[in-house]
Parts: structure tokens; sequence; C-alpha cells
């Protein structure tokens, strides 16, 4: 009986002397990764936790002061404004431009000639450093010197401000990004190509037209694609900083100031690390919940019976 | 498809196209008009599309009135150092979650996949702290180093791959007395190369292009990297439009021309960790 124990015991004392050789060399291949994970992710991430209750700005040590930072970030009018912006640009931007580039994948995967052509210039942009970009929609989009308001003069309009006005500068930032809708776009082409044609063959055997065929076979089965750049396209727009800190800084009037980038400001130009630490807890649970969010809601979420 | 599309949706869908098109590449062409003018030409009501003369010396003052050359070879420093760094380090780490099979490695890799959507920002604080403590804030290390511990972009790509591989190759070198490190290095790493330029292609564009780690740990100007001093030129020199334009295009020509090159690879890369993922 005692000896029979051991074996039915989970854990390293159940392993034969093959598994065991294979689990320290499986260990030893992956110790890069594992010893980054430890040191750059596992304790960041506590020690961010940590940092959110103190007082702390680096030259001298943490301070605890409870849930402080959490209660003043409540009541902190830049925060609020911060999580309107960026609700603003996510609630805004991510719908459009999942369907421009839908839009654009579909009529690319029509029988049209120079197919490649178009595809490498619309894919294009998205490549571009992220730093260059901005520059050039800043000054593409100069309300007195940039082609757009001239365009836009050609027809008598006078062209609103842009980034310099508070009141466009959202607007802006989402038409800017649109000139990067390349990736999605492409995954959705890849998407559409992977559409057996037989489906579309049975739709038109029963008398389907464009729209029924869009909505009945194309649709379905998109959706597995459309949501994969839809948590793409929440992931970033919590994250966007780049841009936003080239183009605008925040401004005018704080009305681009978006959460990643007050985020940065306080800890790395205020050196409210702690602060700034309870900002990322608060962005991590933001996150958690739009993506669980997403799961929940994704019924509508086709997926191919797998061999 | 079988259906014959008809005229006047053709004549449609080419329009949305073209219209579609010069919007994405009227920007890139007021970028190198932009960069042909004099400061005087930036300024001009309406903007002139074709500055004449074309003021090509712009590039060479780009080179005499900040040091662009500098930032370039710390760029390609950090960059080249980087991928070699990420690309190895991933390339053994894909094998231990592939090609070995040992208890607690599905768990270790769903933490490897919950790490690419954790917000760094959760991160980065703690991270800035320990490399200031380790007095690397203001050097290349806090860039560099990382990168010999993976990225799981990698991993996840080059996981794919070895998995694909037939087992019995491994098998049969085992039994030719061949060692674990030996089947990685001379069997399995020779026929990844499609997957190894995959991944050292997306990494090289993100090592280029970043912008955040660069700002955070490179305080001396000597060390800038392109994408700090050109963000540094715009913040001191507000109207210098014709040099930060040309300074765009220089940053951007890497990255498009490898993009020409390796298109296939490119898309390829995209939408496989799109329909995997």
């Amino acid at each position: 009986m005692a000896a029979a124990r051991p074996r039915q015991r989970p854990g390293r004392a159940a392993l034969t002397p093959r598994q065991r050789r294979d689990l320290w060399l499986g260990l030893a291949f992956v110790s890069p990764w594992l010893v980054g994970f430890l040191v750059f992710t596992v304790y960041p991430v506590l020690a961010s936790l940590f940092f959110s209750f103190t007082d702390y700005n680096v030259v001298s040590a943490p301070r605890w002061i409870g849930t402080r930072n959490y209660a003043d970030l409540f009541s902190d009018p830049l925060f609020g404004k911060t999580l309107y912006n960026t609700l603003y640009l996510a609630l805004l931007g991510i719908p459009f431009s999942l369907l421009v580039s839908l839009l654009i994948a579909m009529l690319l995967n029509q029988r049209v000639r120079f197919q490649g052509v178009f595809r490498t210039l619309y894919f294009l942009p998205s490549v571009v450093p992220a730093v260059a970009a901005a520059l050039l929609w800043r000054w593409f989009l100069n309300p007195d010197y940039g082609p757009v308001n001239e365009f836009l003069w050609q027809f008598g309009i006078n062209g609103p401000g842009w980034l310099a006005d508070p009141a466009w500068s959202k607007p802006a930032l989402i038409l800017a990004g649109l000139w990067g809708v390349g990736g999605s776009m492409v995954i959705y082409l890849a998407g559409l190509q992977n559409v057996p044609v037989a489906l579309y063959e049975a739709a038109d055997l029963d008398g389907a037209g464009s729209w029924q065929r869009f909505r009945y076979v194309t649709l379905p089965m998109l959706s597995p694609v459309i949501l994969f750049n839809l948590i793409m396209g929440i992931i970033t727009s919590f994250q966007a900083f780049t841009n936003i800190y080239i183009m605008t800084g925040g401004g005018p009037s704080n009305s681009t100031l978006v959460y990643a980038l007050y985020l940065y400001q306080n800890a790395f130009q205020f050196f409210r690390m702690g602060y700034a630490s309870a900002m990322a807890w608060v962005l991590l649970v933001i996150t958690t919940a739009a993506l669980a969010l997403v799961f929940r809601t994704s019924g509508w979420v086709y997926y191919e019976a797998r061999e | 498809m079988t259906r014959a599309i008809r005229p006047w949706r053709s004549a449609l869908t080419y329009l949305v196209l073209v219209v579609g098109a010069l919007f994405f590449l009227t920007p890139f062409a007021w970028m190198i008009s932009t960069s042909l003018k004099t400061d005087a030409q930036v300024f001009a009501i309406p903007p002139e599309w074709l500055p004449t003369p074309a003021m090509w010396s712009n590039y060479l003052r780009l080179m005499t009135e900040i040091p662009f050359l500098r930032y370039l070879g710390n760029t390609v420093f950090v960059t080249l150092t980087s991928v070699a760094f990420y690309l190895a380090s991933s390339a053994v780490v894909a094998y231990g979650f592939s090609r070995i099979r040992w208890p607690g490695r599905e768990a270790l890799f769903y933490c490897l996949l919950a790490t690419m959507v954790l917000p760094p920002q959760v991160t980065l604080i703690p991270q800035f702290v320990l490399f200031q403590k380790l007095g690397w804030v203001g050097t290349f290390l806090p860039l560099i180093v990382p990168a010999l511990t993976g990225s799981a972009f990698a991993v996840f790509l080059l996981r794919q791959f070895y998995s694909a591989i037939p087992s019995d190759i491994s098998d049969s070198a085992r039994i030719d007395g061949a060692n674990e490190w030996q089947i990685f290095s001379r069997i399995v790493l020779p026929l990844s190369r499609p997957a190894l330029a995959t991944a050292s292609l997306f990494i090289f564009i993100w090592t280029w292009t970043d912008f955040l780690n660069p700002l955070i740990y490179l305080t001396d100007d000597r060390l800038y990297t392109l994408a700090i001093g050109l963000q540094q030129l715009a913040s001191t020199r507000a109207a210098a439009w014709p040099l930060l334009m040309a300074g765009s295009l220089l940053m951007s020509l890497p990255v498009v021309v490898l993009f020409f090159f390796a298109q296939k690879t490119f898309i390829a890369g995209v939408s496989t960790a799109a329909v995997k993922g």
C-alpha cells in the first residue's frame, strides 16, 4: 500500500526518468523567455500594483498611502477628460476604420485589374514609421498652409483648424488614423479569399441578390476576422500614444489628451509614479473588461467546425 | 466567382478605388514635395506641389544642421542588435514550446500568449525603476537587453512553424545519437528559414520605428535614434518643415524598400497572426 501511494500523487514523484529529463530539457530551452517573463513581466506587474498604493517619485522610497491614488484619480478632472477623449476616439475610430478597411478589402476582392498595385498602395502607409506619419499629418492638416484646406477652399469651403481646433482635433486624429487601415484591410482580404466559392454558387442557385450574398455568406464567414480586428482595434486605441504625442501633445485645451499620454506625463514629466501606476492598473481593468464584454457578446461570430 | 460584374458596378468600383488610392498617395506626394522646398516656399499660398528649383540640398542640410548620420547609426545599431537578440532567443524558446513534451508546457505557453495583450503601461514604470537602479537609463542597454529574452510574437510564429516539421526527423536523429541541441541547431533551425525571415522582418520594423522606449531611456542627445531625433527637431524648430519631411522620408525609406522586396512574406505574416490567433 505504502509503495503504491506515490504513483497516485501527481507531481514530480510521478514522472518517469524520461519525463523528468524532458522537463529539464524543455525548461532549459524556454529559460531565456522564463527569465524575461519573471523579470520584465511578473515582477513589474506586481511592483506596479504595489506602487499604485504609494506616493513615489523615484528619488525617495515609495511611501504607503493606501487607496488615495485611486480616490484622487476619480476626482481628477483631467483624468475624466482623458477617459472621455480615449472613449471618443475608440467608439468613433474603431467602427469607422473597421468599415472602411472592410469596404476596401471587398472592392479589391472583386475581379479588378491592377489588384496587386492597389493592394500595395493601400497597405503602404501602414508600414510608415509612426513618427514620420505623425509629422506628415501635422503638416498635411496645417489649417493655413496645408493642402487639405487649400483643396476645400477650391469649393468655397473655409476649412476647419483641424489639429489646432479643440472641436476638430479628435476627428482629425481619426482621419489621420484612417491612413493606416492597410493592416486590417490585408487581414480582411485574406479572410475573404478563404471563403469557399461553392458557398457563393449555392447562394446564386437559391437566387440570392448581392445584399443577401453579403449578409448570409460573406459576413458570417468573415466574422472571426472581424472579431480579431475589433480586438486589435480596442487594444491599440487604449494604448495610442506616439501619433498623438507628436501631432498634438494632448492639446489644444487637452482635447486630445488620451489615457496613455496622461499616464506618460504623470510618470515621466511629473514623476508621480504611484499615481501613474494606479492609472496603469485602471487601464488593465478597463481593457480586460472591454475584451470580456466583446467575447461575451461574440455570439455573432460564426466558427466553422474544425477537424 | 462565376458571375459577370455589371458594367456600371465595375465602373463604380474603379472610381472608389482610384479616389481611395489618391487619399492614400497624396500625403506621400506632399511629403516629397515639402522636402524639396525652401523654408520660405513652405508658406506659399496656394501651396506649390512642384517646387522650382527643387532643393535637393535639403538632404545635405539634414546631415550638417542636425547629427542625422549619428541618429541613423544609432538606429541601425539598436535595430540590428535587437533583431539578432530577439531572433536567437525566440528560436531557442520556440523549440522548447514545440519539439519537447514536458509537464506545464501548455500552461506556460498561455502565459506567453497573455503577455501579448497585457498593456505595456502596466510594466513600464517598474521596468524603468529597475533600469534606473541598474544605472542603465541613458544607455542602449534597456532597449537591447530585454531582446535576449525573446519576443512573444516571434515565439508564437516560430512555434507554429516548428510544430509542422514531422517528428520522424527528430526521432531518427536521436537514434543516430544526436542530442536535443544538435537536432535544434542542425535540423530544425535550417528548415525554419521562412519563419525566421518573417519574424525578423516584423521585429526590424518594430524596433526601427519604436518611439516610446527610446523616449524614456535615451536621455543623451548623442544616443538618439531617428524617431527621437526627428521629434527633437520638430519641437525645437517648429517651422523646419522641409528638413522634417526630408528626415521622415529617409527614416521611412528602409521600411518601405523592405516592404516592396518582401511584400508576400509581410502580408502572409499579418494574415497568419489573424487567422491562427
